[in-house]
């Protein structure tokens, strides 16, 4: 049974970052990966909010910076039981392996919410509704792939904000804080890829928290274009050519509004992911989404109730990618102390 | 006179589809800043019009953006172009020029039909 | 040589005067005939009194020694007083020399102007080498004015002006004509020298330079002629037009005539009156702050004669009317750019539809008497301080007044009739005066300039005297109802346009109530010469950067001494510094200033 001073579950950027700083204080880290490539989410966004930077080179960054020597990576390696033994922690992956470790460091991240959940707005039924997810694989490729062929019409692509988030319909009360200035990226980008289209995005509230996010807001509509309606989209329904039209009531006039789209893009929120809800609830530190819960909001943002449990990123909540970085920063500097007190 | 009979209940939906965008992109070509509008309502609510009638800058600006431009008409006649409203736009909007131009583009399409 | 003084290449010349009277005939009969009703009556009114006269003794200074332009710019004064005063003493003193020497003086029109050719060396005349040293001189004069209209054309900041104004193709032909003809007349004139020796001081020294190369005379007399004539004919369609339109402008304006709301005569006249000088480009803020420098009132009325006017050049303007106050001619461009500015107005006509009685005017106090009726105007809500600040004055000095629009009224008009809404504009005021009339109170103090300026030249039937805050308060002060106590604060005074300028100078009351409360210190522009904020209303077309410069270059004016305060007395340009304003003073009303004493 092999030891290590720390193992982090799950490689994405919280990982890997927390990975890169402690291997270079030389800790010799585990990073355990459920997927085939370590990246998380990385790996599915084209490029990342306010300022258009590919999210390839933030993963190639951090894998460049680990320190090879302290660090082992394992891929397509979930964990399956995790718990104490005589002041370590013994964790155990899908192939029946051992570990032992000083600290853990959860970085399980989080799942996109399943669209097909949100029936109304007909994602695999209607092959013009996507997700988020979707376009950001098409802005990858560089080409918007409508699903109706035309050549004659301008086309209309429409985002849908809050798409289970601040819904109590699909169970999230809470706001996934990335998918407004997401819409207004992509909305940018969709623009940009095809120039003659209208764009609209409808929204509850435009929630620019960010630095330079209200700046691109402005950009989008300034530069871009892009029209914004406040009202939620109630319903979606196809048409005879097997385009959809939107129904939202446009709260600024007081008037219901519809429209019919080419595209449809639904802006889903963030849920914890498989591999959180199971770590959380093995370990008995999950909040009532199995989110992960720190011991302190404040002050102690990386610890949880159990000593040498550490957590950080989106496993905990709702954060946007520097956010992540920044969370695994401190995470990395509370695992240092921990050690160092051993 | 006694009404009876049926009638057709006009559906209050604003159609998009139905709507003529051509005014609104003479007028973002003409006025760009009033792209930046985010609807905050500041301008209508400083209106010295606004006080005493339904005018509202907001809702002219909201129908012109969805390219409906009918009841624009009457609207856009009790605009006193105080300028008030352009003292109070956070986004800088030039509210005076908009509502002129919005005037002169309903005008113009009003005379050809 | 020729006894019978004539010679076929007078005939251009004459053939060019006719056609240039008859054009100057037709133009002006065209004007007179296009007066409105009371602009008519305004000329049958006055054309009999001292008033004629004083036209005349103006057209003298203005027409012919341009002492309006000397004032502004010694040199380019020169360029225009030598020729236009150069050459009319040119036309007058060779017609008396021609009369002299024919002893009639019904000769031939064109004896005087082609005197030298015609002349016979040998007859003696009185005051004969007078005559012939003056007509150098003042040829002299000319080309020395001519030289710096082709410099001025070349190199336009020698003159002190950042732009020359641009030209087209017919005022070319007129411009290249007329820089040909004074030339041409010196050659000529050398030329018939050099054989006969009846030259003067410039005239027979280039003649005898000339004279070995034995060149033939009658053609370059000929070119003389074709060039007058092509001036002549030309000139109706250029900016030389200006030379007759000035004259009739001056008399039409002395008899009392004005611009109205619709284009009138008056109003072509004044746009034929400009002589595109181009000092109105370099007052212009748009151009010196913003650098927009196709707008300004040559431009704009250049656009007009040519018939090529924009929307853009029409309403890209202040009415600041700083070009109004240098303009040497007196063309009130701004009020010509409202006459343009007309919209027409919606055929239902339901605007304003709303103001029945109840709507406007205060609730707030019962008294139908009151001394002063105090309107804030719309702006002046957005600057709590300044109404708060009159309130507490009015309390001081105790004066029985009604804050008119408390509630908030409806609008002046003024921007209205800015943007050309005649129609809208006329039923604000009516409804506004119904209301000022319905209170039987002495003095409306309005805190707003262009309320101001709107009550004091729009409004017709107001029976109240109308004063701005700052004459209101001066009155206090000078009535001894308000006291003010100096203080060792530095003040610099920022002139609103619609108070400081044309009919409207507001200068003294404000600057007696600044040494009063503490040190005015001198700033390089004001009064009549004050920068606009940027914010005027006049103008809707400008970006927010274009305002923000325009803003910067007056603040650079009001900040340059480092004084404690910027003050003001309009609520939309203290509004504008506050907003440009980091660090440094503070912006600060006058009503404002005499509270914190």
């Amino acid at each position: 049974m092999e030891k290590f001073d720390i193992i982090i579950i799950g490689g994405g950027p919280a990982g890997l970052n927390a990975a890169m700083r402690l291997s270079n204080m030389n800790y010799k880290t585990l990073v355990l990966e459920k997927e085939k490539v370590i990246g998380g989410k990385l790996n599915q966004w084209d490029k990342l909010f306010p300022d258009f930077t590919p999210a390839i080179d933030v993963l190639k960054y951090l894998t460049e910076n680990i320190k090879q020597e302290n660090t082992q990576i394992s891929t397509s390696t979930s964990v399956t039981k995790i718990d104490k033994s005589d002041n370590l922690w013994k964790v155990t992956d899908s192939n029946n392996n051992e570990y032992l470790a000083d600290a853990v460091l959860i970085t399980t991240g989080f799942d996109v919410f399943d669209a097909r959940r949100k029936e109304e707005y007909g994602y695999g039924i209607y092959p013009c509704v996507i997700t988020s997810v979707d376009l950001e694989k098409m802005l990858e490729t560089g080409t918007i792939n409508f699903p109706i062929e035309t050549s004659d019409r301008r086309r209309r692509i429409a985002f849908i904000q809050c798409v289970g988030s601040r819904d109590e319909k699909s169970g999230n009360h809470f706001c996934s804080r990335n998918c407004c200035i997401c819409a207004v990226k992509q909305a940018i980008e969709v623009k940009e890829v095809v120039p003659d289209s209208d764009v609209y995005c409808f929204y509850m509230d435009l929630r620019m928290f960010g630095q330079h996010y209200e700046e691109l807001y402005r950009r989008s509509q300034q530069e871009f274009n892009v029209n914004f309606v406040r009202g939620r989209v109630s319903e979606i329904a196809p048409t005879f050519d097997n385009r959809v039209v939107l129904k939202a009531e446009d709260t600024l006039l007081s008037r219901p509004v519809k429209m019919t789209f080419d595209l449809v893009v639904l802006m889903v929120g963030m849920n914890p992911s498989e591999g959180t809800k199971t770590l959380s609830s093995l370990l008995d530190i999950n909040d009532e989404y199995g989110y992960v819960v720190s011991q302190d909001e404040h002050v102690a943002d990386n610890l949880t109730n159990k000593a040498g449990v550490f957590v950080a990123g989106t496993c905990k909540r709702q954060l946007t990618v520097p956010e992540t970085m920044k969370d695994a920063d401190s995470a990395a500097i509370e695992i240092a102390n921990f050690l160092n007190r051993r | 006179m006694i009404k009876f009979g049926y009638a057709p209940v006009v559906s209050r939906t604003l159609d998009l589809d139905s709507s003529d965008f051509s005014l609104r992109d003479e007028l973002i070509r003409e006025v760009p800043s009033y792209k930046k509008c985010i609807g905050c309502g500041g301008c209508t609510s400083t209106c010295s019009a606004h006080q005493h009638t339904e005018f509202s800058i907001l809702r002219c600006n909201m129908l012109f953006r969805r390219g409906k431009y009918d009841v624009l008409e009457k609207e856009l006649d009790k605009c006193m172009l105080c300028g008030k409203c352009l003292l109070v736009c956070p986004r800088n909007v030039n509210t005076r020029d908009m509502i002129i131009k919005m005037r002169l583009l309903v005008q113009h399409k009003n005379k050809k039909q | 040589m020729d006894t019978t003084m004539y010679n076929p290449f007078v005939m251009p010349f004459a053939f060019g005067v006719v056609i240039l009277f008859l054009n100057l005939i037709i133009s002006f009969v065209t004007w007179l005939y296009n007066l409105s009703k009371t602009q008519r009556k305004q000329v049958g009114r006055h054309i009999i009194s001292w008033r004629t006269l004083a036209a005349i003794w103006e057209c003298l200074r203005e027409c012919l020694l341009h002492r309006n332009i000397f004032k502004r710019n010694p040199v380019l004064g020169y360029m225009h007083c030598s020729l236009a005063f150069g050459w009319s003493l040119l036309i007058i003193v060779g017609k008396f020399e021609a009369s002299t020497y024919s002893g009639s003086f019904f000769t031939n029109p064109w004896l005087a102007i082609f005197f030298r050719y015609f002349e016979d060396p040998s007859r003696i005349f009185p005051h004969k080498e007078l005559f012939t040293f003056l007509m150098d001189f003042l040829l002299a004069v000319v080309l020395s004015g001519l030289l710096l209209a082709v410099i001025k054309r070349f190199y336009s900041r020698l003159m002190g002006l950042k732009k020359a104004t641009r030209h087209t193709p017919s005022d070319r032909i007129a411009l290249i004509s007329l820089w040909c003809i004074f030339p041409l007349r010196l050659v000529a004139e050398s030329l018939v020298a050099g054989y006969r020796n009846n030259g003067g001081f410039l005239t027979q020294s280039l003649g005898n330079l000339l004279a070995p190369f034995n060149l033939p005379i009658d053609p370059i007399w000929w070119a003389y002629s074709i060039a007058l004539c092509l001036f002549f004919i030309f000139m109706p369609f250029t900016r030389y037009m200006h030379i007759f339109t000035e004259i009739l402008l001056i008399f039409l304006r002395k008899w009392g005539v004005v611009e109205e709301d619709k284009k009138t005569g008056y109003t072509d006249v004044e746009l034929a009156a400009c002589s595109r000088c181009g000092i109105c480009i370099d007052v212009c803020p748009l151009n010196t702050a913003a650098k927009i420098n196709d707008t300004q009132s040559v431009y704009f009325i250049r656009d007009i004669r040519d018939n090529v006017i924009s929307h853009r050049i029409i309403n890209d303007c202040l009415l600041c009317n700083r070009c109004v106050e240098a303009c040497p001619v007196g063309i009130k461009s701004t009020k010509i750019r409202q006459i343009y500015r007309e919209k027409k107005s919606f055929e239902n006509k339901q605007y304003y539809d709303y103001l029945n009685p109840a709507a406007t005017g205060s609730t707030t106090s019962g008294n139908k008497s009151p001394k002063v009726l105090y309107f804030a105007g719309c702006m002046s809500h957005l600057t709590p301080g300044i109404i708060d600040s009159m309130k507490k004055i009015f309390k001081a000095a105790g004066e029985d007044f009604v804050f008119v629009d408390e509630d908030k009224n409806i609008c002046c008009g003024r921007p209205l009739r800015q943007q050309g809404f005649l129609d809208q504009a006329n039923t604000l005021m009516a409804k506004n005066v119904q209301l000022f009339n319905s209170y039987n109170a002495e003095i409306l103090v309005t805190s707003c300039p262009i309320c101001y300026n709107s009550f004091k030249t729009e409004y017709k039937d107001l029976n109240i005297k109308v004063m701005h805050h700052t004459q209101y308060i001066n009155m206090l002060i000078e009535e001894g109802r308000l006291q003010v106590n100096h203080s060792d604060k530095t003040f610099a005074y920022h002139d609103p346009c619609e108070i400081s300028r044309e009919e409207n100078r507001i200068f003294e009351e404000p600057r007696n109530i600044l040494r009063a409360a503490g040190t005015l210190l001198p700033l390089t522009n004001e009064k009549a010469d004050a920068l606009c904020c940027g914010s005027s209303l006049g103008n809707t077309v400008l970006s927010t950067e274009q305002i923000e410069d325009i803003r910067n270059q007056a603040m650079d004016v009001l900040t340059k001494d480092n004084p404690d305060y910027i003050v003001t007395s309009c609520p939309l340009c203290k509004k504008t510094f506050k907003k440009g304003l980091r660090n440094g003073p503070e912006v600060k009303d006058i009503a404002e200033i005499i509270i914190m004493g």
